[in-house]
Formats: structure tokens, sequence, C-alpha cells
């Protein structure tokens, strides 16, 4: 029976583990809010068709950010040879891939400023925002250095400052924000000579966008990079050429960080809800289970030790009987002995003649 | 009252202890150089690989390892098996220095570990996975150190505070295992917010199931592992009922383990079924993917069975090992070999030296901490004076 118990609760467990986790990717589809972004927060066009690769974005960044000149200017162009991505000291780069035999394509990388950022939702200092003008932004002054933000980027921007000891910071991208709040354009929206940067509120610059892919059919491919990759980013980028092509991966998906979290987090709850009533519970059950079970040893006990005394009554009986019996049979056996043998000297004494009273009371 | 035995024990110059004395000497030098020169002069890690083994092995090892206090706590406290009794001891003293041990190696992997209170106590983000580890983990710290004070309680005869805390053992083991379960659990889902990173073979909406699954039966077979090591060189400290008991609780550990174990892998499979994962079976990832569940969790999980169904203590401990190596490398895979899987070779990491070093310096102060306490205070063995509570 016992077992039996233990099953049933452990059963119980499983199923209610089974019904959590298949819960987990239902439980945002209960709420019906969709964060669709701050209004009229800016974003960014980036015309990819535009740019030709002059790196004056990346010197404008440089200077607006004050961050450390490179041992090589900006004004050499053999740098885009190479395959960059954002450093610590290097908030944007410029890429250039060959495609085909015709003119090289060059994409400008930098933080996208997600609608609902990865980092910001995974910092646990809260130490990254997103604020109402687009701008994600960084605050040093509560960053532990983890670095999960830097894991949890989808776009692989936030960089750290490896070589700093004690005060390492991360730096990213912060689209100007400073400057935003001057009211003067980011600095290398500024900077570009070819306008294949475009400053604006995002929801302008998405229709915009749309109408240069209706416009110029055959110049773009359909498809605004950025209007819902990983939830949307307040960086968009039109181009003639797959982004897969040129560096962007197109296999992000349209969930927004926050949204492929949202399930472990809800499981949260349940789990402070359900371990401590069924564990107390398991627990109550063992300690029944033992109560139970010494009870029933006492109760086997003392039966058996009834049984056993009334066993050896009963034997004690039955040997007191017996003896009883056979002291009475001797009793009767010896009297009736002594009868005969009293006859006998009655008939002896009748030819004896002799005293027959004194011999009769010797024998009783 | 006297204490048991005294602080300090004169120590011998004995091959063990040289090593260990190099090793601690290395881990200071590494140490010096990480608080002076930066994270950048003693690791590998770069901008794509933000985590390396400080993360991957002694945090999330570190804890999966570190699950046999909740365990065997759990199983003695909560489910009655009294058997166990004596084997709670120990795992609660790993647990609590498993933990300390995962935040001490926090410090060195952390840019600015004095902040490390700031997550709890100044600036809360409540939506991050790693706040919910971070929490659990400070509150598991102190209730892995409140269970273990009894034994120091004993060991200095405190026996007014010793009994309050004793009573507190039901409350602190479900609180325990609550905390575990979060934890464990989620640090595993510290990786749901990359699918673009980590490989699909490992990547899964069962992650957290998976990390708190297997953190069962990493405790148990760590509790086994320990069991045989205390045997060998700690056994003039354990008195008759913890050696009496020691192979029963190899044997129940065994059963139970490789019962989950089993029930990990079909988890598996059903991971591979939900998200269609099939066809990367065939590709070396696949084969790499095999090599973790079949070889380091399915043959284990056999082992264990047949060595408790035959009774061979040598079989069992074997299957504990190779199971403890099983949780490093799914760790390790998940953190670091199936992590930015797509970037190019000279992109990936790979550890420093000093990465490994640091990593074995932590692990030896673990070591030494064990010994340390375990030489002193009544953890293999019941204080005489305290018998059966």
């Amino acid at each position: 029976m016992a077992i039996s118990r233990r099953k049933f609760l452990s059963c119980i467990g499983a199923a209610a583990l089974t019904t959590t986790t298949n819960g987990l990717s239902k439980a945002y589809g209960a709420s019906n809010k969709h964060f669709k972004g701050h209004p009229d927060s800016f974003g960014i066009l980036h015309d990819i068709t535009k740019c030709i690769g002059c790196r004056k974005c990346e010197a404008a960044c440089n200077k607006v950010n004050e961050l450390t000149q490179p041992e090589k200017s900006f004004e050499d162009l053999s740098i885009l040879d190479q395959k960059r991505r954002t450093d610590a000291n290097i908030y944007t780069v410029v890429n250039k891939f060959k495609h085909d035999t015709r003119a090289p394509v060059f994409v400008k990388k930098q933080c996208n400023h997600c609608m609902e950022p990865a980092c910001a939702s995974a910092c646990f200092v809260k130490a990254l925002n997103k604020t109402k003008t687009g701008a994600v932004i960084y605050d040093e002054s509560l960053c532990v250095g983890c670095r999960y933000c830097m894991i949890a980027c989808p776009f692989e921007i936030p960089a750290y400052e490896y070589h700093k000891a004690l005060t390492p910071r991360i730096t990213k991208c912060t689209m100007c924000y400073p400057r935003l709040l001057e009211g003067k354009l980011p600095g290398c929206v500024e900077a570009c000579p070819k306008e294949a940067l475009i400053f604006g509120e995002r929801d302008k610059l998405l229709k915009a966008a749309w109408q240069r892919i209706y416009r110029y059919p055959d110049q773009y491919l359909e498809h605004i990079y950025g209007e819902h990759e990983m939830g949307g980013t307040s960086w968009l980028y039109l181009s003639k050429h797959p982004f897969s092509k040129i560096g962007m991966r197109e296999d992000l998906g349209k969930k927004s960080a926050p949204e492929l979290t949202t399930g472990p987090l809800s499981a949260v709850p349940i789990v402070v809800g359900l371990w401590p009533v069924l564990l107390t519970g398991v627990y109550a059950i063992s300690k029944r289970k033992d109560k139970i079970t010494k009870e029933e040893k006492e109760k086997a006990v003392a039966q058996t030790t009834a049984l056993a005394k009334e066993d050896t009554e009963k034997k004690l009986e039955a040997l007191r009987e017996k003896m009883t019996r056979e002291k009475t049979s001797a009793i009767n056996f010896e009297v009736k002995k002594a009868l005969e043998e009293a006859e006998k000297t009655d008939a002896a004494d009748k030819t004896d003649d002799k005293a027959p009273e004194e011999s009769g009371k010797e024998e009783n | 009252m006297a204490l048991d035995k005294p602080v300090f024990i004169k120590p011998k110059l004995t091959l063990f202890n040289i090593i260990i004395g190099i090793i601690l000497v290395m881990g200071l030098i590494l140490t010096i150089l990480r608080f002076t020169k930066g994270i950048g002069a003693v690791t590998n890690l770069d901008n794509n690989n933000p985590w390396g083994i400080w993360i991957g092995f002694d945090l999330l090892c570190g804890v999966a390892l570190a699950a046999g206090g909740y365990v065997t706590s759990a199983s003695c406290y909560i489910f009655g098996l009294k058997r166990y009794h004596s084997a709670v001891r120990p795992a609660i003293l790993t647990a609590f220095l498993g933990y300390a041990l995962v935040v001490l190696a926090l410090h060195y992997d952390l840019g600015r570990p004095l902040r490390l209170p700031y997550p709890i106590f100044y600036s809360q983000g409540t939506s991050s996975l790693l706040f919910e580890v971070g929490l659990c983990v400070f509150l598991y710290l102190t209730v892995l150190f409140v269970e273990f004070t009894p034994a120091a309680f004993e060991w200095l005869g405190l026996k007014k505070i010793r009994a309050i805390v004793v009573k507190l053992i039901l409350l602190l083991t479900i609180f325990g295992v609550i905390l575990s379960t979060l934890h464990q659990s989620s640090l595993g889902a510290l990786f749901m917010i990359v699918p673009s990173k980590l490989h699909p073979l490992w990547y899964s909406g069962y992650l957290p199931i998976y990390f708190f699954i297997s953190s069962m039966f990493a405790g148990m077979s760590m509790v086994i592992f320990e069991g045989s090591l205390a045997h060998r060189y700690l056994e003039n400290e354990m008195d008759a009922t913890h050696k009496k008991e020691a192979s029963g609780v190899a044997f129940g550990f065994a059963k139970a383990a490789s019962l989950i174990m089993m029930g990990y892998c079909a988890t598996k499979l059903i991971g591979l079924a939900v998200d269609n994962n099939w066809h990367f079976l065939g590709t070396s990832w696949g084969l790499w993917f095999m090599f973790e569940v079949v070889g380091f969790v399915a043959f284990p999980a056999v082992l264990f069975a047949m060595g408790s169904r035959e009774k061979n203590l040598t079989m069992v401990r074997f299957a504990a090992i190779w199971t403890i190596l099983g949780i490093i490398l799914n760790r390790l895979n998940i953190s670091i070999v199936a992590f930015n899987y797509h970037l190019p070779a000279a992109d990936r990491y790979f550890p420093s030296l000093s990465e490994i070093g640091t990593s074995v310096f932590i692990v030896t102060l673990g070591i030494v901490a064990y010994r340390f306490i375990t030489t002193r205070m009544p953890i293999l063995h019941e204080h005489p004076d305290y018998k059966a509570h």
C-alpha cells in the first residue's frame, strides 16, 4: 500500500512538471499585448546600394565618441579587405563584400538598436536600456562586467575592454544619444557624403524604404532588414544582394529576445508555488508511512505475544487436565487396589480369625 | 567544552602536499596577474567569445557537480530514506564548498567583481535569467552554509545554537530543493536567448529541463565518487556507521542515477523530435552529439544499473567517474564547443594555459578546504555527544 501511495505522488509530480513545461511556450501567448516600440522613436536607414566605402562614417564616429585614434588613418582603405567587427575602440566598421565580378558592396556595421534588445533583456543590473529616442544606451556605473549582453546579442556588437584590469566597460554604438538630446544628427549620418545613411522617425523611414523598393524594383530586394529581425531594429537596411551574402544573418527569426526567455522565466512562480506544497506532502507521507509501519509492527508484536500467551495457557491447561486426570486415575487405581487388598485380607481374616479391624485400619 | 580536534595540525611533507603547494603558488601568481593586467592578459577571451572555461567549467560544471547537496538531503530528510543519513554531511560540505568556489571563480571572470552584490541589492535586472541564477545561487549558498553549521557547532561545542539549526533542517532542505530547481534549470535557460549562436542539436526549449535533470545524476555521481576518494584517503576519519552505510548509499544512488539517466536520454530524444533535428545526426556535429549522449549518458547508465544489480562497487564507482566526465563534456559543449559554431575556425575560442591554471587552482582550493574540514569536524563520523539527531 505504502509503495503505491508514493508512486502515485511521484506520478503527480511528473504530471505537474510536464504540464508546466508544455505550458511554457504558451505563457506569453496569454497576453494580447505586443510591444511595437516607443512611438516616434528614431531610426537610421542604411541604403547599402549607395555606400561607397569611404570610411567617413568611421572617422566621424571615432571623433564624436572621443575614441583612441587607430594606427592607420581612416583615409587608408586597404583595411576594407579584412573582415572586421566592432571592438572596444571601434563602434562601427564598414566591410567590403565582393559579389560576382561586379563592383564590391560596402556594408556598415554597428549596434542595430533593437526594438526589444537582447542585451538589455539579458543584463542582470539594468545597465543597458532602450530609450524613448530609440537609442540603446549603456550605464557603466551599474555594469558588473559579466558579458552576458555580448553572449546574448545576435548581431555580435557589444565589445569589452579586456585589457583594463579594474574598470573595464562594455562599449557599443549609442546612436549618438548625447547628440540626439542636443538636437544633432548621429556622427556617422552627418558625415555620410552619399546619403547612404538617413536619420528619421523609424515609422517614416520604413515607409520611405518600401517606396524605394516599389519605385526601383530591380535595384532592391523586397526585404527591409531590421523591419522584423529579432522583433525589429531601429536600424533598417536596403540591399540589392541577399543579406546573407553580405555578412548579415537571415536566420535570426522574428522573435524578440525577451520572447525567447519568457518560457523559462514563467516557470519560476510555478516551481516556487508547487515545490513547497509537493515536498511537504512527500515528507508528510514518508513520515506517516514510517508511523504506520511502526504501528503495524507494534500491533503484530502484540498479536504474536497474545497468541503465544494463549497458546501456552492452553497447553498448560491441557497439561494440568492431563495431570489431574492421571492423578485421579492413579488415586482411583490405588483405592481400587486398596479395596481389593482389603477384601483379600477380609477373606484371610475370616479364615485365620485374628484381629481383622486392626489390619484394615493400617491399610487405609 | 573542548574542541573535537585542534585547528592547527602540522602539515606533513608528502608528495601530495608538495604538488598542492606548487599549484597554490601558481594560482597566487595568476591571481596577481589577473587583477593587475586584466582579463585580456590571462585569457583567450575576445569579443566573439566572451565566456570561456571560467564560466563553462568553473560555473556551469561547478554548480552541476555540487548538486549532491540537495539530492542527498532531499532523499534523507524529505523522502525519508534514512539509510543515506551518513552521506548527508559530506554531500552538504561538498555542495557548500562547490558553490563557494563558484562564487570565488566568478570574481576572476567578472570585470568588476566588487559589484557582485549589485544585481541583488542595488539594481535588479529581473528580465534576465542571469538575475535568477544570481539570486538563487546567493540564497542557496546561504542555505548550504546554515545546513553545514551544525558540524562546525559540534566541533566548537556550541550546543544551543546547534539545537536551533537542527530544528530548521526540513525547512532548509525544502528551500534548498526549490532554489536548486530554479538555478540549475536557469543555467541552461541562459542559452535560450541565443538560438542563432548555439548549434541546434544543443539548443532546445528543453534546455532548462536538461540542466535540472542532469544535475540530479551529476550530484549522485559526485556523492559516489567522493565517497570512494574519502574511503581511500580519509578512512581513519570515518566511524562504523559511515563505513557500514557507504556501499548502500553507492548502490542506492547508482540505481536511482541509472533510472534518471535513462529518462534523460528519453527527453533528449523528445527534444530531437520536437525540433525535428534528426537530419543533423548525420553530420559531424551529430556524431559529437551522439558521442556525448550515448557514450557519456546511456553507457554509464547501463553500468550503474549492472553495478547496482550485481553489487559491484568498482563498476559503480567507474560509472560515477564516467558520468561526471559526461556532465563536464555536456556543459562545455553548450558553453564553448557548440557555442559560436557558425564562426570560422580562426574566430573560435580555446582556453589559454593561465585560464586552465586558474581553474585547477580553484579546484585545488576546494580539495584543501575539504580535507581541512573533514580532518577536524564531525563530517565523516558522528560526534560522540550528538548521536542520532
